[in-house]
C-alpha cells in the first residue's frame, strides 16, 4: 500500500503506480508509449475527480490530517515575502506547537500565528503533534498584543488535534490560557483573520480562532470534539467515528451552510498536499480580499462588528 | 471533558431501606432521596432533613454533594425581588443530531428529569440587599453541557448586568461543550467570553464560583474569567478529563489532581469557600469591589 495515498485513494494509487511503471519501461526500451501514459493519466484524473466529488466527512477528516498536508510554516513560506519568527511567552517557555512572527503579505506588514505539527518523528515530538500547552496560547496572546500596539493585522492558521491534555498543562492553567485568549481576541483593535488549514480541534483551535472572518480550506475540519472522541462517548465505540463525523457536521461545506464559516477556499484536485503552491495562492487571494473588506473600518467599528458577530452565534427558539 | 449526565447512583444504604418509607412526590432533588443518606466522603449515616438544612454539605466531614441550579440560586439570593431571565429559550437542534438517541429526545428526557428547559438558570435578584444577576448550571441536565441556549442565557445575564451596572455571579457545574450542538456549542465559548470582556471593560465585577465538576469548554471560557475565581472544596476543575490525561501520559495521576485545592496551590483560584459561607462572603467581597459600606 502506498502511504502517499489514503485508503479510499488506493484505486488512484494503483493507476499512478502503473503510469510510473510504464515510464520506466519507456525509458529502458525507447518505445514510444506516450499515448498509453496519457490515456492512463486522463483516467487517473477522472477517477480522482470522481472519488473527490463524493467524499464522506470521515474521508475529509482523514485528508485534514494527511501526513503530507501542508502545515502553517509551509504556507508561511509560500504566502509571505518576509517572515521573522518570534519566540516565547516571556513567562515560562517557548511552546513549539504554536509558531508566530512578523511577516509581510505582499507589502503589508502583518502578524502571523499558527499551530505547527511536525513532519518526522523528532519534529512531531518537538511540536507535540500540534497540541499546545498554556505557554503556547500565552505566546500567541503576547504576539497579538504586540500586533495591536503596532497596528498589524493578525492572521491565524488553525491546525491542531486539540489543546494538550497533560498534567503540566493542567497545572499551568490550560483552561485559563484558552479562556483569556477568547476574551482578548474578541476585543483586539486590529483586524483578525482566522483560517482552518487542517484540523480544527475544539477549544485548542478556537483559542487562536476568534476573529473578523473565519475561513476554511476545503478539506479542513472544525469540531467541538474529534469524531473518535465523540463516537467513544455517544456511541461507546471509537469505531463509530465515521458516523460521528457525519452527525457533527465538521466539514467546510456543511459549516458554511450552517453559517458558521464565512468562506471556503477551494483546494487543488486531490487535496492541498497535491499542490501546496496552488493552495497557498488561492489562500493568499482570499486573505487579501478579506483584509481589504475590513481594512477601512476604524478600530472601534471593527471591534463592535466582531462583537455583534460573536453574539449571533447559536441556534435557539423562543417558546411562547 | 464531555459526558452525559450520569444517573445519581443509589447508595447501598438506600437499597437497604424499604421503599415504602422513602419520600416521594414533587420534591425533586439531585441528591438521592430517602430519609437517610450515606456521606460519600466519610460514610457517616446522615438524616436527610439535616442534610437539607446544611445545604447538602456533610456536617461531619464537610463533603459537598452536588446540588441543582434552582436550589443553588434559591439559597444564595434574598427571598424578595427575584426575576428569571431567558427562561423562554429552547434548543433548536440545528444539526438534527442523532446518536443512539435523537438529541431532541435527549432534551425531552433531560427536561422531564430536571424540570428545566436547559442546563443554565439565570436569575436577577438581591444578595443581602445588593442587586445582582446570578447564573447556575444544572449538572443533571445533560451534564451541565453548554449549547446555544446556555450561551445565550449567559450572555443575557451579562447584558442585564451591563444595563443596570450590577455584578454577576455564576455557579458553574458542567462537563463542557454540548457535543450534540457541535460547532455551535464550541462558539458559545467565544460568545460568553467576549460578553464577559464587556463587563470587564465597564468595571462591573464578575464572580465565578466553580463547583463539582467544572470541565472542558465551560472551564476554558466563562468559568476561568472571574474577577474573582472561587471554588467549593474538592471540586473537579480542569480542561481535559482525568481519564483522557491518564490515557495520554500513561501514568497514574497525582493524588488530588484537578481538585480545588490543587488549583489553589497552582494559582488558578483566589480562594476556596465552603458552600455554607458563600452567601456571606460573596456579599462582603462584592460590597468591597463596589465601594459599599
Amino acid at each position: 500500500m502506498d502511504m502517499n495515498f489514503l485508503d479510499f485513494e488506493q484505486p488512484i494509487a494503483e493507476l499512478e503506480a502503473k503510469i510510473e511503471e510504464l515510464r520506466l519501461v519507456g525509458d529502458d526500451n525507447e518505445i514510444n508509449i506516450q499515448d498509453e501514459i496519457e490515456r492512463l493519466q486522463t483516467k487517473s484524473r477522472e477517477l480522482t475527480e470522481s472519488i473527490f466529488s463524493r467524499l464522506t466527512p470521515w474521508q475529509i477528516s482523514q485528508l485534514a490530517r494527511h501526513p503530507q498536508r501542508p502545515y502553517t510554516l509551509d504556507y508561511v513560506a509560500h504566502l509571505f515575502g518576509e517572515f521573522h519568527e518570534l519566540h516565547g511567552d516571556r513567562t515560562f517557555a517557548d511552546d513549539q506547537a504554536i509558531v508566530g512572527g512578523l511577516a509581510r503579505l505582499d507589502e503589508r506588514p502583518v502578524m502571523v500565528i499558527g499551530h505547527q505539527k511536525g513532519r518526522d518523528t523528532k519534529e512531531k515530538i518537538r511540536r507535540n503533534f500540534g497540541m499546545p500547552r498554556p505557554e503556547g496560547y500565552r505566546k500567541a496572546l503576547r504576539l497579538m498584543r504586540l500586533a495591536e500596539r503596532f497596528r498589524l493585522p493578525v492572521l491565524t492558521f488553525i491546525d491542531t488535534p486539540g489543546a494538550y491534555p497533560g498534567v503540566g498543562a493542567e497545572e499551568r492553567g490550560q483552561s485559563e490560557a484558552i479562556a483569556r485568549n477568547l476574551q482578548e481576541m474578541a476585543a483586539l483593535r486590529v483586524p483578525v483573520l482566522c483560517t482552518v488549514i487542517g484540523e480544527g480541534g475544539s477549544g485548542g483551535a478556537l483559542a487562536i480562532g476568534v476573529g473578523d472572518r473565519l475561513l476554511m480550506l476545503q478539506y479542513s475540519t472544525y469540531s467541538v470534539i474529534s469524531p473518535e472522541g465523540c463516537a467513544s462517548i455517544l456511541w461507546k465505540s471509537a469505531d463509530k467515528a465515521p458516523v460521528a463525523a457525519e452527525a457533527m457536521g465538521i466539514t467546510s461545506e456543511r459549516l458554511q451552510e450552517l453559517d458558521l464559516v464565512d468562506e471556503v477556499v477551494a483546494e487543488p484536485l486531490g487535496g492541498a498536499h497535491r499542490n501546496p503552491a496552488a493552495t497557498a495562492k488561492a489562500l493568499k487571494e482570499a486573505l487579501l480580499r478579506a483584509l481589504g473588506e475590513i481594512a477601512s473600518l476604524s478600530p472601534d467599528a471593527l471591534v463592535e462588528r466582531r462583537y455583534q458577530r460573536l453574539m449571533r452565534y447559536g441556534e435557539f427558539t423562543t417558546a411562547a | 471533558m464531555k459526558f452525559e449526565a450520569g444517573e445519581a447512583a443509589m447508595s447501598w444504604f438506600q437499597k437497604l431501606v424499604p421503599s415504602r418509607i422513602r419520600t416521594t412526590g414533587d420534591n425533586k432533588r439531585t441528591v438521592p432521596e430517602g430519609l437517610w443518606d450515606k456521606c460519600p466522603g466519610c460514610n457517616a449515616i446522615l438524616y436527610r432533613a439535616e442534610m437539607e438544612r446544611n445545604l447538602e454539605v456533610c456536617p461531619k466531614c464537610g463533603y459537598h454533594n452536588r446540588i441543582g441550579a434552582r436550589r443553588r440560586l434559591d439559597q444564595f439570593l434574598d427571598e424578595e425581588g427575584r426575576e428569571e431571565i431567558g427562561a423562554e429559550l429552547e434548543s433548536a437542534d440545528p444539526l438534527k443530531f442523532k446518536d443512539s438517541k435523537k438529541y431532541k429526545d435527549r432534551l425531552l428526557q433531560a427536561q422531564k428529569k430536571t424540570e428545566e428547559k436547559d442546563a443554565l438558570v439565570v436569575m436577577q435578584g438581591r444578595l443581602k440587599g445588593l442587586d445582582v444577576v446570578t447564573a447556575a448550571f444544572e449538572f443533571a441536565f445533560m451534564g451541565g453541557s453548554m449549547g446555544s441556549v446556555v450561551g445565550e442565557r449567559f450572555v443575557r445575564a451579562v447584558k442585564r448586568c451591563l444595563e443596570l451596572g450590577i455584578p454577576l455571579v455564576c455557579f458553574s457545574a458542567s462537563g463542557g461543550a454540548r457535543m450534540q450542538e457541535s460547532l455551535f456549542a464550541l462558539m458559545q465559548m467565544a460568545k460568553t467570553s467576549a460578553a464577559l470582556g464587556r463587563l470587564r471593560q465597564r468595571g462591573i465585577p464578575f464572580v465565578s464560583v466553580m463547583t463539582d465538576p467544572t470541565m472542558g469548554g465551560v472551564s476554558a471560557s466563562l468559568a476561568m474569567l472571574g474577577d474573582l475565581n472561587i471554588a467549593e472544596p474538592n471540586a473537579l476543575i480542569g480542561f481535559a478529563g482525568p481519564r483522557v490525561i491518564e490515557q495520554t501520559v500513561r501514568e497514574t495521576l497525582p493524588e488530588g489532581f484537578q481538585r480545588s485545592e490543587f488549583l489553589l496551590e497552582h494559582g488558578a483560584l483566589d480562594m476556596i469557600l465552603d458552600r455554607r459561607e458563600l452567601r456571606e462572603r460573596i456579599a462582603d467581597l462584592l460590597a468591597i469591589l463596589t465601594h459599599r459600606g
